[in-house]
């Protein structure tokens, strides 16, 4: 089947699936930067809690998203097939970059700075909302920018435990071993990884200090 | 020490009694060891000493950036681990090597620090920041909106001591705060602070390892070798003490392969 062509009688269809793929992109990086921009401040002082955030945020990410997909179905509450339990896998897959930057960029501020802030006597908290954070800005949007990139990616597997998203597409191509099909569901995929790339890349800029 | 050198009858701002500070808290690792001496109101006092002999360390004791092993601290008489730290540091300025500016901050967010965290309302920190601009040799009109970034080396310094001074503290302590300017600039701010520390009658307690730099600013030098005191003087004495470091050093002022100047 003649891919322009498939596209255009399924333009709804796709448009919806577009749509459904970015909420649950955005409600799932939203829940992922709730939970590890705060987890990456407190642990800036803590080391046995930050040994083990980094380490379980880094076991979610070598789990293959397929398997995380499918060992969070028979888990009650948040488990299940479809939209809530694609959520739970995505934020978990989101975490460690988000996590990571968040923890690099508040640790790595100019020591001398540091040395000024609590020389002149700043609190570690007052250090850490008016000097760390403002500064450690740019690095941590540039682990939301890798983690959107990745979360965008991952949600096409989504489909598989019925939450709909271009996987859809990606899943019926693959099922009807038709390429339109598929690319129906690849395409707005890579554009909308594109286009987050883009517009946190640029934000990442503007946030950044000379 | 000697403590004939100690001044009997100033009142002592900051006190050494038998300081030792060790990482681990290990003889082996003993930065400083039983240091003791005091710094009278209004003195400038110049640590003077090779890198790792200790001075940096002195200074962060006094502020309470380090807390001594043994021996104790005291700071307007009292021991530094009985200050609440944060109401101590806000009482004593301190500039770095690199400035350590917020850039982040404008200059006058950077000076206005320590009035923005005792919450000074927006009038008196403003006429404050102007008024110190104009006293470290920066025109306000011109640098108030400036990043750190948008400043050169000099003037850099010149918005840390404007920062340090901000709420009046009585004592200031300063690191190497020329130390990595060009040799023109470093001349040109010594020469500006040393008028500068004279008007401001504040004790003032100064590390260097340029012996030109202390002569130049101190009103009493102390020398510091692997962690002890090795001589204190004031700077028309200092270059008569016969110590082979107090030699080394003067040995430094000479031209190439002349005699010390």
């Amino acid at each position: 089947m003649n891919a322009w062509r498939f596209f255009l009688e399924h333009r709804a269809e796709i448009l919806g699936a577009t749509a459904n793929h970015l909420t649950l992109v955005v409600i799932a990086m939203a829940f992922a930067i709730a939970i590890a921009v705060p987890l990456g401040m407190l642990i800036v002082h803590r080391k046995t809690l930050r040994n083990i955030a980094l380490g379980m945020a880094s076991v979610f990410q070598t789990i293959p998203s397929l398997a995380l997909f499918g060992f969070l179905i028979p888990i009650p509450f948040i488990g299940g097939i479809g939209r809530r339990t694609a959520i739970v896998a995505l934020v978990l897959y989101a975490l460690l970059p988000i996590l990571r930057n968040t923890y690099v960029g508040l640790t790595g501020v100019d020591p001398a700075v540091l040395e000024a802030a609590e020389g002149m006597g700043m609190t570690q908290s007052q250090i850490l909302w008016r000097v760390r954070l403002p500064l450690a800005r740019a690095v941590i949007l540039a682990g939301i920018r890798t983690a959107t990139i990745i979360t965008i990616g991952v949600a096409t597997i989504a489909a598989a435990i019925g939450a709909g998203g271009l996987g859809t597409f990606i899943f019926r191509g693959v099922a009807m071993v038709s390429d339109a099909v598929i690319l129906a569901g690849a395409i707005p995929a890579a554009l909308l990884a594109i286009a987050a790339d883009l517009l946190l890349g640029w934000l990442e800029r503007r946030l950044k200090i000379a | 020490m000697n403590p004939k050198t100690v001044p009997e009858k100033a009142d002592r701002t900051i006190q050494f009694k038998n300081v030792t500070y060790s990482i681990n808290g290990t003889e082996h690792h003993n930065i400083v060891n039983e240091i003791g001496f005091s710094v009278a109101s209004g003195e400038t006092l110049l640590l003077l000493g090779r890198s790792g002999s200790g001075k940096t360390t002195l200074l962060k004791l006094m502020n309470r950036l380090l807390v001594p092993t043994t021996g104790q601290v005291l700071v307007h008489g009292r021991p530094t681990t009985e200050w609440d730290p944060i109401r101590l540091r806000r009482g004593i300025g301190y500039v770095i090597q690199d400035a350590g500016l917020f850039p982040h901050f404008t200059v006058a967010q950077n000076v206005a620090l320590v009035p923005s965290l005792e919450k000074w309302d927006s009038a008196r920190t403003n006429a404050r920041v102007h008024e110190l601009l104009t006293l470290v040799g920066l025109d306000p009109a011109e640098f108030v909106s400036r990043r750190p970034h948008e400043l050169s080396g000099g003037q850099r310094q010149r918005v840390g001591v404007a920062r340090a001074l901000a709420a009046d503290p009585a004592i200031l302590l300063m690191d190497e705060p020329f130390g990595a300017l060009d040799p023109v600039t470093r001349a040109e701010l010594q020469r500006e602070f040393s008028a500068l520390a004279r008007r401001l009658g504040k004790t003032i307690v100064f590390v260097t390892h340029d012996l030109r730099e202390a002569l130049l600013l101190a009103s009493r030098i102390i020398l510091l070798e692997g962690g002890r005191i090795v001589a204190a003087a004031t700077p028309q004495e200092f270059l008569r003490i016969d110590h082979p470091e107090v030699r080394a050093f003067a040995a430094s002022l000479a031209p190439l392969g002349g005699a010390p100047a």
